[in-house]
């Protein structure tokens, strides 16, 4: 019994772990790649690496995703299960220059 | 430098005309203006700790600290923002009709005021730590021009606390009776739309489920990045493209808080003639305001 309990309660993580993991940079305040395609329909894994020493906050109102990064700081955000499209996102700090889209396909 | 301006704006408005409506609905109660700087010092000061800690925050709870720290502050701004319309709907009728009988509430009223300290406290928390957190990695760095970037930060700074001192002084010229049913108006919205928040923060820390993303599309016609779609969240607590939890949240917050308020203002006590006898004051907190 305690072990069924166990296992149960280690079956999120166990399904976190095979989520696809994806990764962005920030770098000279604009994101790397700015354009990230992921697969459609799964959820997914997205880390966000700050490279430059200002913060950031990662925005996206397609997305519901709003969050503070710091200077030289990783952040990491689940996504999804996402219908096919086109989801932009911005550096809502430097928004004329950090701008991207994940593709979902 | 307008860029930094419109950020730290921004950042600075939603708990600046929360303090101007929460300094409107307020107005009457003594000491009311201690208890306001008590909530805004307590805030700013709490904004650059938080600021310091983000990291740390951010790793607690498996990597979902930030959300959940911002969740716990709606939070009990919510519970907050609704016990302030409920209790205002039994007492502030009763202060508007009698400014007299303020007196008798006092207890009462410090018991709100300090609770409302708090809340200022949080909403300041909330929006600050970003604030500061920008500002703060603005002066750590070695952009070019970051001080005219500071100074922009600044200058909004400035600018959110004038619109807020600007909604509080349209709001003060509101005669009492009126200024108690609008300010009460602007809280349930407001508490409304950060139920809403806090379901969005429950979604992404991967707590709830968000039901349908997005419930409907609006960003075509008005874009959350758009001045009107700026004011309406600030306002209404409009999203272009909400999740289904969101609209729950906010849905149900509204209804509870306005059912909260009808409630109170109707439990109230007709006191008879027999029973406001001289010399035995009846308990105001349970009169009705008197039939016009």
């Amino acid at each position: 019994m305690k072990l069924l309990v166990i296992t149960l309660l280690l079956l999120p993580i166990g399904s976190l772990a095979a989520q696809p993991e994806f990764s962005l940079s920030i770098k000279d305040h604009r994101f790397v790649p700015a354009e990230l395609r992921v697969p459609a329909g799964q959820k997914i894994r997205l880390r966000v690496v700050n490279q430059d020493g200002t913060p950031e906050e990662f925005e996206s109102p397609a997305l519901a995703r709003e969050k503070l990064i710091a200077g030289h700081a990783t952040a990491r955000l689940y996504l999804g299960p996402l219908d096919p499209g086109v989801y932009t996102f911005i550096g809502d700090f430097h928004a004329k220059s950090a701008r991207g889209a994940i593709v979902v396909e | 430098m307008l860029a930094s301006a419109l950020i730290v704006l921004r950042e600075t408005l939603e708990a600046a005309l929360l303090i101007g409506i929460i300094a409107a609905a307020t107005r009457g109660l003594a000491g009311r203006n201690f208890w306001l700087a008590v909530g805004l010092g307590a805030g700013i000061a709490g904004s650059m700790v938080t600021a310091g800690l983000i990291e740390t925050i951010a790793e607690l709870a498996g990597g979902v600290g930030q959300e959940l720290f911002n969740a716990s502050l709606l939070g009990v701004a919510v519970l907050m923002l609704g016990w302030h319309n409920i209790w205002m709907a039994r007492h502030g009728r009763a202060m508007a009709v009698e400014v007299k009988a303020v007196g008798l509430e006092v207890r009462a009223g410090q018991r709100e005021l300090s609770a409302l300290a708090l809340l200022i406290a949080l909403a300041v928390l909330r929006e600050g730590s970003e604030t500061a957190l920008f500002l703060f990695g603005l002066a750590g760095s070695e952009e070019a021009g970051r001080a005219g970037l500071l100074l922009g930060g600044g200058l909004g700074l400035m600018a959110g606390v004038a619109l807020g001192w600007a909604l509080y002084s349209g709001l003060a010229r509101l005669s009492m009776r009126h200024v108690f049913a609008v300010t009460g108006g602007l809280i349930l919205l407001i508490a409304a739309g950060m139920a809403g928040q806090l379901g969005r923060l429950l979604v992404q820390a991967g707590l709830v489920q968000p039901l349908a993303l997005p419930l409907w599309d609006t960003s075509a016609f008005m874009p959350m990045d758009s001045a009107p779609g700026k004011l309406f969240h600030l306002v209404i607590g409009y999203e272009a493209q909400p999740s289904g939890i969101q609209v729950l949240f906010y849905g149900t917050t509204f209804m509870v808080i306005l059912l909260g308020m009808v409630w109170s203002t109707l439990r109230c006590v007709r006191p008879t003639v027999s029973g406001n006898a001289v010399g035995k004051p009846c308990l105001e907190s349970h009169a009705c305001p008197p039939a016009r």
